[in-house]
């Protein structure tokens, strides 16, 4: 397996990998004669901080943050979590024979997608959660160079504990806070991987950051957890996942990210989340803005079951700016409730929310945004555009806007459109030898276009791909 | 190529053709005229397939091949053509990616990304536009004069067999005029034939029609070989020539 090197000081550190996680596990057995069982408990997590080698301070916060979890009562709202079973649920070791999965076992309509999009041999495997690492080493490398001389720290969020304590520790848990919410709580008290980024002061990274590029490539993690810091005038481009479909066992993908964005600095994140069609993906992400920096975020929501998600920035000083771009795209079976925050807690800050949804199918996508403009935030200029496209009678769509508005010199604005897909439109591409299904696909990519041209241009070419393919209903 | 006979077509339960009669020939150019509420749009959307009319009646042979049980997007792929009199605005959708779409999907074997744009390109400057043009989203923010011109851009790259243009000389000004009559009579061909409904006789100046029609109420009531009967329309109005014919029928 490759090694792993410390950012800068070339020593090699083991890779706390999930398989060597079931070697620690064996270790552990005979340490704790602990066996695998779904299920949580302090136990569990007691036992996971030790074989990673967490600090105590680091154990203490998952243990709080798994108190907090058990009070914590299911969110009533958004999707309908009735299907989700947390008590079956496997929250760190897995018993071996869950590990080793088959190419075999894969669903076809996953692998017919994997051949419709083209994506090479070994790439499959591991997207299908069957594979070892991907070989990325060499392109790995020269990045790591490059990274390492500017002082650049990327590592995933493991390492980045171990490597980085003092910086990780004024940090974590400070944006997203456990008791935020019961899935974050959660993922506070059982995360594992994740990204760990610093960018210092001025450095304006040319080449997007990927988790692709992480050396340990547990990608597909249930409870990732994500720290970026960037510096004053930094500039961070860092992309999370892919928009090939990524199959998990896993019911639960719950994830946190946050983001703290120094004065002047410019942080981009870019999402398209395609999980398998058995995934409930609960997510909180969110980003402070310091003075005149700012945050973008682009979501693409265009797997898994049920997903709840609203990226957010907090403008906590002035100048400060936010923005997200959504599209989510509910097919038959799914449930997408996704959206933005923007707080505005500074005068002269700026938020821009723009949100594309698509049902077809009997799929149900929604808009669900919050702008918060706190008392003294003055000249703060928020709008917001969400349009919906419903393609056929049993699909539906949903907005819910939310304004908390307490201060008065604000400039705001709130666009809404619902439409289905023009009949004039149909017949005009129609007229010129498109079928109504070639039609009708280019329309909904018509629609999302103004979105998927800020993503980059192979992210752009597979996602319109995909949609495409969602269109002719083929995708699983 | 095309043979209309006792063509009836409603719209929303009103009666718009009334039975119409006409035969055009490959390589032919035939100039329709008629006033506002004529039928004459209504008979080019008909012949294009547009599912708001419904044909109550006659047939419309095409190349052998029965028009009227085709759906639009196989009359299109079959060498048939509508430039419209009002192009809908399609968001999000660049042009050169939509030709490129519409061009693919009448061919056996795709055009590689090269040919396709180096041919595109080459006839945006014909237009007289500029290459920035298939850049543009599909109609979207264009003035009416872009809208026509973007019509018969998309003509000249398709290559249809039966074109058919409904008022593209409105919201033209006399440069623009120019230069889309020049790009069709570039596509004057035996194997082509065009039809050019319209209200001014203008038009039929710069694209010179083998044969001139006048639609009244639903119906072709007046054919001439060339280019006189739209003269005369200009020159004295659509009343004389009402009264002409009334008379000639009487007679």
């Amino acid at each position: 397996m490759p090694t792993d090197e410390k950012a800068g000081t070339g020593q090699t550190v083991a890779q706390p990998e999930i398989g060597n996680y079931a070697a620690g596990w064996h270790d552990a057995e005979t340490k704790y004669s602990f066996r695998a069982e779904p299920g949580l408990s302090e136990d569990v997590i007691r036992q996971m901080s030790e074989i990673k080698g967490e600090p105590n301070w680091m154990l203490d916060f998952r243990l709080r943050s798994y108190a907090h979890f058990k009070k914590r009562p299911m969110p009533r709202w958004g999707c309908d979590l009735s299907g989700l079973d947390l008590d079956s649920i496997y929250y760190y070791l897995k018993p071996e024979a869950e590990n080793s999965r088959s190419w075999d076992d894969v669903p076809d309509t996953i692998k017919d997608t994997f051949e419709k999009l083209g994506i090479p041999e070994a790439e499959r495997t591991v997207l299908a959660g069957v594979g070892a690492q991907y070989d990325s080493e060499t392109v790995y490398h020269n990045l790591q160079q490059e990274w390492s001389e500017q002082g650049v720290i990327f590592l995933d969020m493991d390492g980045g504990l171990r490597e980085h304590e003092d910086i990780v520790k004024e940090h974590f848990g400070k944006v997203i806070a456990p008791e935020d919410n019961k899935f974050a709580a959660l993922n506070s008290a059982v995360w594992s991987g994740g990204s760990f980024v610093y960018v210092p002061k001025g450095v304006k990274l040319e080449i997007p950051l990927q988790a692709y590029f992480r050396i340990n490539a547990d990608r597909a993690g249930q409870f990732e957890r994500t720290l970026l810091i960037v510096e004053d005038g930094a500039f961070l481009h860092y992309i999370e996942g892919c928009t090939a479909p990524t199959y998990s066992n896993e019911a639960l993908h719950s994830a946190v990210v946050e983001i703290i964005a120094k004065p002047g600095a410019r942080v981009r994140y870019s999402t398209v989340q395609n999980w398998s069609s058995n995934v409930y993906n609960l997510v909180t992400k969110r980003a402070v803005a310091m003075e005149g920096a700012t945050m973008e975020w682009l979501d693409g929501n265009i797997g898994s079951r049920m997903t709840m998600k609203y990226p957010a920035v907090w403008l906590l000083e002035e100048g400060a700016h936010g923005e997200v771009l959504s599209i989510a795209f509910a097919n038959e079976g799914q449930h997408l409730d996704a959206g933005a925050k923007m707080v505005h807690a500074a005068p002269n800050t700026s938020s821009l929310i723009t949100s594309k949804s698509i049902s077809k199918g009997g799929g149900r996508s929604a808009y669900r945004g919050l702008v918060r403009v706190e008392n003294d935030a003055e000249h703060a200029k928020s709008f917001v555009r969400c349009d919906a496209l419903i393609l056929d009678e049993d699909s539906r769509s949903d907005t819910y806007p939310y304004m908390e508005i307490e201060e008065s010199n604000v400039d705001l604005g709130h666009e809404a459109t619902v439409s289905k897909v023009g009949e004039e439109q149909l017949f005009y591409l129609m007229s010129r030898g498109l079928s109504e299904e070639e039609a009708t696909a280019m329309i909904v990519a018509g629609f999302i276009e103004p979105i998927v041209r800020e993503l980059p241009m192979e992210y752009a070419v597979e996602l319109n791909r995909l949609i495409e393919l969602q269109m002719e209903g083929s995708v699983g | 190529m095309l043979k209309i006979t006792g063509l009836k077509a409603v719209v929303e339960e009103m009666e718009i053709l009334k039975g119409i009669d006409l035969e055009v020939k490959p390589g032919e150019v035939h100039g329709i005229m008629g006033p506002n509420g004529s039928g004459k749009s209504t008979l080019a959307r008909v012949l294009s397939g547009d599912p708001t009319y419904t044909v109550t009646g006659g047939t419309a042979d095409y190349c052998g091949q029965d028009l009227l049980a085709m759906e639009a997007d196989e009359r299109a792929r079959t060498g048939l053509f509508l430039a419209f009199q009002y192009p809908v605005e399609v968001p999000g959708v660049t042009i050169g990616n939509f030709l490129r779409t519409a061009v693919n999907s009448r061919r056996e074997e795709e055009l590689s990304a090269m040919e396709f744009y180096g041919m595109l390109t080459e006839k945006v400057r014909e237009l007289g536009l500029n290459d920035q043009w298939i850049n543009r989203y599909l109609n979207e923010g264009f003035s009416g004069g872009e809208k026509k011109r973007n019509e018969i851009l998309q003509m000249m790259v398709l290559e249809p067999q039966l074109c058919i243009l409904d008022e593209t000389d409105s919201g033209l000004d006399v440069d623009a005029l120019k230069i889309v009559s020049e790009g069709v009579n570039r596509m004057r061909s035996p194997e082509r034939s065009i039809i050019i409904v319209t209200h001014y006789e203008r038009l039929l100046e710069y694209i010179m029609p083998d044969k001139c029609h006048v639609i009244l109420d639903g119906r072709i009531v007046l054919s001439e070989e060339g280019i006189d009967l739209a003269r005369r329309i200009d020159e004295q109005g659509y009343e004389h020539v009402k009264k002409q014919q009334a008379a000639q029928t009487q007679a």
